[in-house]
């Protein structure tokens, strides 16, 4: 049994819920557990960056101190809120001139889920447990923005091709696809407030995945799965097609393959419903 | 600040100066390669391309930029910043222009949706310390006037098919969650000075 400091962040209380459902259906299976920040607050997220550095820092900096004084080492699922805490940590721990006036001493690590799923000893853990292979599940991997860059701040090894999650999901029996828009933004927050940038920037990746032979794409940030999901019927008509490209979590795949119960409890929270495809290829 | 093709562009020392006293980074360190507008998705939505940012801050036009659509066009996706080969941080740039003219009230809530949104976000987090997306995006269609400009592009309807949907899949949280200990979020966000209440336009 593994034990994990959690810091869920506050779309996962919400529209993430699948998300949310389905990574602690497979931590339970993999006897990880996950202990929650007692306390967390908001990352602060795009908004707090955008208008006030030193707030940005503080408020994602109080979940540090939390985690610190716990003693926990933390993951984080959702890919913002992972690199506002890596930011944090890095000013903070280097605040020579004490700008932010909240100490740190370094003691605990900040870990984003996908890169600790797909540690060595997780993914032995994952092939032994095995039970239904992913097989003939065509995939590209989409890791998205904010787990790899900048890479000062992220430690990120590869940035601009990372590979842990397409090596993840082979493990889990899935083809996986080599694509060129692994790291592409999809517009992030955009989303709300100017939804044309959104579909823009999105259309591009449905092509491309269509184009390389994908049955869906695979994301590890809920920012990343909503904007590729909600719109997409929305996106398909102003392109006059239809793409029907489920978007799945990396930890509904895992969840699936390592025999998880009733993974429709996640999956019928999908707007592009992903049941169809799992039927066809006999995963459901 | 009006330049004529025949006036000579000269480096503005004192500007470049002021922007990394406040944030640390050196514009002066930009050679022009323009791999930050290579690579940066969204150029086909700015008015001036990243390159051209650090390169009016350079020539001290300040007042262009701080005006310009392109730090609010920024998704903060952090490739121009990976990618500098001379280590200029120019999403922290974006950032920087962004508090700058939030706090200088050069931006409004109404006319700048981007900066509507985030205000409506911040507001959230000084009240309980966690985001309530349901009570967020209502509040956020008030305060930006969007709400008019979907109703008048039929846009409005479409987001409420949306909003249904997500309802029915029960991913549209009914009640906020908050943190317990408020007092200290408030003292996190309230204790820098900033212009954040300054502006005039309140009528939500
Ligand atoms: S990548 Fe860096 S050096 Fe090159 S133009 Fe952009 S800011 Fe200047
Ligand atoms: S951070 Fe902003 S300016 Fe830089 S590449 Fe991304 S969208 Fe473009």
């Amino acid at each position: 049994m593994h034990e994990i400091g959690y810091y869920p962040g506050c779309t996962l209380q919400g529209t993430a819920r699948d998300y949310r459902q389905s990574i602690h259906d497979v931590c339970d299976l993999l006897e990880i557990k996950l202990r929650e920040l007692p306390d967390w607050n908001c990352c602060g997220a795009t908004a707090a960056h955008s208008l006030d550095e030193r707030i940005a820092v503080r408020l994602a900096g109080r979940n540090l101190v939390i985690a610190e004084r716990e003693g926990l080492d933390i993951v984080v699922p959702c890919a913002l809120c992972f690199n506002r805490l890596k930011v944090a940590q890095k000013r903070l721990l280097n605040d020579t001139d004490r700008r932010y006036g909240m100490p740190l001493e370094g003691t605990i690590q900040v870990f984003d889920l996908l890169d600790y799923l797909s540690r060595p000893n997780i993914r032995q853990e994952v092939r032994d447990r095995l039970v239904r292979p992913l097989q003939g599940l065509r995939a590209v991997c989409y890791y998205g923005c904010m787990v790899n860059r900048p890479p000062k701040m992220t430690d990120a090894p590869t940035w601009e091709n990372p590979t842990n999650m397409d090596e993840l999901l082979a493990d889990l029996g899935a083809e996986v696809l080599d694509w060129p828009f692994k790291t592409d933004c999809c517009g992030a927050s955009h989303a709300v407030t100017h939804p044309d940038l959104v579909f823009e920037l999105v259309r591009k990746l449905y092509d491309r995945a269509v184009a390389q032979g994908a049955h869906c794409i695979v994301a590890s940030c809920q920012m990343c799965q909503a904007n590729l999901d909600l719109y997409q019927e929305r996106i398909g008509r102003l392109a006059g097609t239809s793409y029907e490209l489920p978007i799945f979590y990396f930890t509904e795949l895992m969840g699936i393959a390592l025999g998880c119960r009733r993974p429709d409890r996640w999956l019928r929270r999908h707007m592009v419903d992903p049941l169809p495809l799992l039927r066809s290829v006999g995963l459901a | 600040m009006e330049q004529t093709a025949a006036a000579p562009l000269e480096v503005y020392f004192d500007l470049a100066e002021k922007v990394r006293d406040a944030t640390g980074i050196t514009v002066t360190a930009c050679y022009q390669c323009r791999k930050c507008t290579n690579g940066c998705p969204l150029t086909f939505a700015m008015d001036y391309y990243p390159d051209q940012i650090v390169r009016l801050l350079l020539l001290g036009r300040e007042e262009e930029v701080l005006h310009s659509a392109t730090i609010w066009v920024c998704s903060s996706c952090e490739t121009c910043t990976t990618r500098c080969p001379n280590d200029i941080d120019i999403a922290g740039l974006m950032d920087h222009l962004k508090s700058e003219a939030h706090r200088r009230g050069i931006v409004r809530p109404k006319g700048n949706p981007t900066y509507a949104f985030h205000k409506v976000f911040l507001d959230d987090i000084a009240r309980r310390g966690r985001v309530f997306e349901s009570g967020l995006l209502n509040r956020y269609l008030l305060k930006s006037g969007e709400w008019k400009a979907k109703l008048e592009t039929g846009t409005l309807w479409g987001d409420l098919r949306l909003g249904w949907a997500l309802f029915s899949r029960r991913r549209l949280p009914l009640f906020p969650h908050g943190v317990m200990n408020k007092q200290e979020i408030r003292s996190l966000i309230e204790e820098e000075p900033g212009a954040a209440e300054t502006e005039g336009d309140e009528n939500t």
